[in-house]
Order: structure tokens, then sequence, then C-alpha cells
């Protein structure tokens, strides 16, 4: 029994017209508990509860003020490659790109984490393209002890991996996987996954599962806003969330929003998500799951995120690069995506701080595993 | 005044340094509560870079620092922490949490105990926090904890004392101090939580994510100053009926 087969259970119509058949009602009751309840979930990503957002905005800030505090963690992605064995339409590393390819070695790995590190960061997620033969099990575990040297906590973004390599990355300092589905609907994940590994959505989707099952400490949950309808992949993640909370108990979850950016070669989105969209998101999961960490990546435009800092967002990036070797090379045109907000973490920290909050730059320990 | 370990507390309230906007806010709230005793995450030091710059005003503040374990799972992770600790801080003091859980951040009883017994074999003065258990609090008194921190309910959930049957039974048994950890959300509360007996409360969030901790800090230092003096006043008895201070009666003893 896998989330697989609960998802089989789900009739993606039926919610779908749940969503778009909310009444004010709905809202209403849903509002009254939230918590850890799928059909408020449903009425709270609804078109139905857009009247009710500052309701839910300052709820979702008493909410995160109390379990979270007013810290917010601060994380940078380090891109290890762009090689990749899948062709994905919305991305910069997919296989048909002509674009030159470039995997660190681990001399460049070590130049890019100082870097990195004299920025203030002791928080990492390690980035790279799908391609196991070359950026693989074995290469992770050449390079991961290099990073854990100088960072207490890594997470990792790369393809779906057993149970056992988890496990074992467990062993070089592994404290976090983020894995994200993209979309939960699998004929547009067909449409936009056309060759390689990852045209496989179920095996994509109980991936999630792997880690957790492995004892990964935290688990990252997204989807790639803008490919389908964000509500209803929103809803969906939300089950998938669930299930994962309730069988995988000893793990933290966190989840990643975001919007499709443009990229070379990439597609324009499917389905717009206004920035009033993402707020209702991001408040709507909060009020779902107090505990659950929500991340804020370099997609969004500086003046949009510094709002979005007190809303519920736990964990925020800043400085990034794109690209593999990008924070020692930074023009060498091998970005996955383009970044919107370009101010330096030192910046950024200013701003986190100038709205009474807490930028957090440690809160783990390197030898805790 | 209040013993544990070697150490001797005036004010039975203790503090936390989490979820505060700043770290200014957070000294300034700490002044005003008159904490002496005051609790940090290990998982947070970060001696090494220098920009830990908590450490330095709450040394010069003399608050006791108490190093807590938040983060570990098991045994090992929480002995890994403690002597982190001992080697950044130059404390063998303690606050041991253990929480496989991250959802409600439930104290595991099996490890906390397990842990309790071999870091108080190592010679640290360990304080426990655990779920209001009496044989709990009871066996970790017997393998030599300074002090128990049982809960008043979920940690960080401001819901006050919803195991108070069970406080009370820790608080009538303890041979050591019992410090009431979590929950705390108001003034009151916590004054309740020193009517009942408890030797001190533990408070962060309810300080922390107030929207003025100093002015919050201020109010818990007065509530459980009020709640010990009343529990040494003795509080009358609590009856289900009306006990009439002129007693209809009363002429027989005249």
């Amino acid at each position: 029994m896998s989330f697989v087969d609960e998802f089989k259970k789900l009739s993606r119509s039926e919610l779908q017209m749940s969503l778009y058949s909310t009444t004010k009602q709905d809202v209403e009751r849903a509002l009254i508990n939230p918590e850890g309840n799928l059909s408020s979930l449903l009425a709270l990503l609804s078109p139905a509860a857009e009247p009710y957002l500052e309701q839910m905005a300052q709820r979702s800030v008493a909410l995160t003020r109390q379990r979270f505090g007013a810290s917010l963690g601060m994380y940078i992605p380090l891109y290890l490659s762009n090689l990749c064995a899948n062709e994905c339409d919305y991305c910069g590393f997919t296989m048909s790109n002509k674009i030159k390819r470039k995997t660190l070695s681990e001399k460049e790995l070590v130049r890019e984490l100082s870097l990195v590190k004299k920025m203030g960061y002791d928080s990492v997620l390690l980035v790279s393209g799908e391609h196991e033969t070359k950026v693989g099990l074995d290469y992770f575990k050449q390079m991961l002890p290099l990073v854990k040297q100088q960072f207490s906590h890594v997470a990792l973004e790369v393809q779906p991996l057993e149970q056992t390599d988890y496990q074992s990355l467990m062993e070089d300092g592994l404290d976090a996987v983020m894995l994200y589905q993209e979309t939960y609907n699998p004929v547009t994940y067909a449409n936009h996954h056309t060759r390689g590994k990852k045209k496989d959505f179920s095996f994509r989707l109980e991936s999630p599962e792997r880690v957790a099952q492995a004892g990964v400490d935290k688990v990252g949950l997204g989807v790639l806003l803008g490919l389908d309808d964000w509500r209803l992949d929103a809803l969906l993640m939300g089950h998938h969330l669930a299930y994962l909370e309730k069988h995988y108990w000893r793990s933290r979850y966190s989840i990643s929003l975001p919007r499709l950016r443009p990229c070379t070669g990439g597609v324009p989105p499917k389905v717009e998500l206004t920035d009033k969209g993402l707020v209702q998101m991001i408040c709507a999961f909060r009020l779902f799951n107090q505990q659950l960490e929500i991340s804020l990546s370099t997609r969004e435009s500086p003046e949009f995120r510094d709002n979005l800092f007190a809303l519920g967002v736990t964990n925020v990036s800043a400085g990034s690069s794109t690209q593999p070797g990008g924070y020692d090379e930074p023009n060498s045109q091998l970005d996955q995506f383009e970044i919107s907000d370009e101010r330096t973490p030192y910046e950024v920290a200013a701003a986190i701080s100038a709205r009474g909050l807490n930028p957090v730059w440690k809160d783990w320990e390197r030898g805790w595993r | 005044m209040l013993k544990i370990g070697d150490t001797e507390f005036t004010s039975r309230l203790f503090t936390g340094t989490g979820k505060f906007a700043n770290d200014k806010n957070m000294l300034a709230a700490i002044g005003a509560s008159n904490s002496e005793l005051v609790t940090l995450a290990v998982k947070r030091l970060d001696l090494k870079t220098g920009s830990d710059n908590i450490l330095k005003p709450l040394q010069q503040r003399r608050v006791k620092l108490l190093p807590n374990t938040a983060g570990a799972r098991n045994v090992k992770e929480a002995i890994f922490a403690a002597h982190l600790s001992r080697e950044m801080l130059g404390t063998n003091w303690i606050k041991l949490e253990i929480h496989p859980d991250p959802k409600y951040l439930m104290p595991d009883p099996i490890e906390t105990l397990a842990a309790a017994r071999i870091l108080c074999e190592q010679g640290y003065v360990v304080l426990p926090y655990v779920h209001a258990d009496p044989v709990l609090c009871r066996r970790l008194e017997e393998v030599g904890c300074a002090a128990v921190m049982p809960l008043g309910s979920p940690i960080g959930s401001n819901q006050g004392l919803a195991t108070e049957p069970f406080l009370k039974i820790i608080i009538e048994q303890s041979q050591v101090p019992v410090v009431i950890d979590a929950g705390i959300g108001a003034p009151s509360q916590a004054t309740r939580a020193m009517e009942l007996g408890a030797d001190a409360v533990l408070v962060n969030t309810a300080i922390a994510s107030s929207a003025d901790p100093v002015a919050m800090g201020r109010c818990f230092a007065q509530a459980v100053d009020t709640g010990r003096a009343a529990f040494i006043a003795g509080l009358g008895n609590v009856s289900e009926q009306a006990n009439s201070t002129s007693p209809l009666t009363g002429f027989l003893n005249v």
C-alpha cells in the first residue's frame, strides 16, 4: 500500500467540481476547523475563499508566529550539475537543449562551497539535473562529505533514488530530500515529461515514501505552479502530505510553491497563478498544517517576497544561482531558470529584519545524525 | 529560594531564547522577566563563525544557561548534543528533550529515560522534558536527574495546564524540583502552576510571540511570584457545597 494506491482512488473530476462549486458557507465552515482537514483545505483553496483572504492571512501569521516564532530559516541552492537524461519542456536543463553541460569536480565544489559559506550560509540545498549514470549515487556519496565538512544542514534535490540509497547518503550526513511531483495531473505530466525516467509518474509519486522510509529527517513536496490547475494540484499535494504524515510520523515535511519561470526553450504557463492566488495557497496550507515548513525561492520578485516573509513561509533562499559553478562564474549561461530576486543574502536578511522577523542562518548541528 | 543541583535561584520563572524577532528584544524580555535560568538550543549555536551574538549578553546578564537537546530524536543524538554543549559552553547542565514526532513534539519516554541514565552517570545535571507521567518522573529521579520538567500541554500550544491531575501527583511525589514546562500560554496559567506547588515554570512561546515580549516577561514574573506566594500562604479547600462564614449553629459554641 502506498500513496499511489490512494491517489488512484481519488476522482480528479469530483475534486475539481467540489473546488469550483464551493460556497461561502463551505468556506466559513472550513475556517472553523481547518487543521488536518482535507475538506477544509479544498474550501480554502477554492475561488469562494478569495473574499476571506485577509482573514486567512491574519490567522496564518498568528499560527506561523506561534509555531516558528519570528524565525525565518536562510538556505541557498547549490547546483552540482546541469546534465539531464529527461525531456521536460519547462526546464532549461532538458536533454534536447543545446547548452553547455557541466558537472562540478571536487575542486570546483569546494570553491563553490567556500563562496556560499562566506555569504553566511550554514544550510545548503544541493541541486542537479537527473542523470543517473554520471550524476548518481556514487557522485553524491563522493561530494556529500565535502559539503558536510562546512555545512550543518544539507538537503538534496535530485532524481528519485532507492530507499537503500537514501540510507547510504544519510551516513554521509544527508538531512533532507526535496522531491517535487511537478503536477498531480497524469495527463499533463505525460505531456511535459516526454523522455527519460522522469516519464514514470507513479515511480515519482511514491518516491517521497522511500525517503521517509529511509528515515530522512525532512521530506519536501512541491508542484510547479502553472503546468496545470494550481488549485487542484495544491489540493492533491495536500492529500499526499496528509498520507505521508499519517504513515511516516517521524519525518518533518516542507512544501515549495514555485511558479513557472522563463527559461531557455521553456513553455509559458498554461494556467496563470496570480500573486493573490499564491498568497491564498500559502495561507490555506498554513491553516491546514501548522507545523509544515514552507519554502520561498528567488523565483519571486523582491517586493512580493518582502510581503510574503511574514505571511506563513518559514524558509527563504537569497543570492541564488541556478547554474553549476554559478557562484564562482556567475555569467556562464548554464541557468536552469531565471531568478527574479537578485538581492544579496545580506540585503534579503536586512529586509527580513525590517519586517520584525529574525533571519536564522544556523538551526541544525552537523554531527546530528 | 529554589535549589537545583548546586545552584540556587531567586526567580522561579525560567525562560527560553527561541522565536524572538531579534536578540535585543529577547534580552530585554528576559531582563523584564527576572529569569535566572535561560534555555537555548544547542543546534542554534554557531560559535565558529562568530555569528552567535546572544551568548555574550546572556552571560553578562549573569543568567545561567541551560542548553537543550531540541532536535534530538533518540538517545545517541541527545548525548551528542549534550557533549557538544559541554564543549561549547563549558556547562554540564542539560535540558534533555527527545521528540521523534515533529508534529506535536511529544517527548519520547523510553529514549529519555535511557539518555538520562547515561548522562547522569557522566556527571551531567539533567533536567528532562517529559510528559506528565508520575511513574516516569519517579524513574528519572531514581537515575539521578536534578529536576523533572513535565509538560502542561503540547509545547508552544498555549493551552495551559491540560495535564493538571497528573501534575498534582508528580508534585506530591517528587523528591526533586518540578518545573512545569510547555503549554503555559498566559500569566494566569503560570500562577495556577505555582499555586499547585510547582517549584518553577518554563515559559517561552507565550512571551516571545506576544505583541510586547518585554511587558509580557514582566507579567509572567509577577504571576509566578503571586502563584508561589499563594501556595505558601495555603489555598482554601474547594468544596461542592457552600460553607457559611456565619454558620446558623454558631450559637452552640458560644
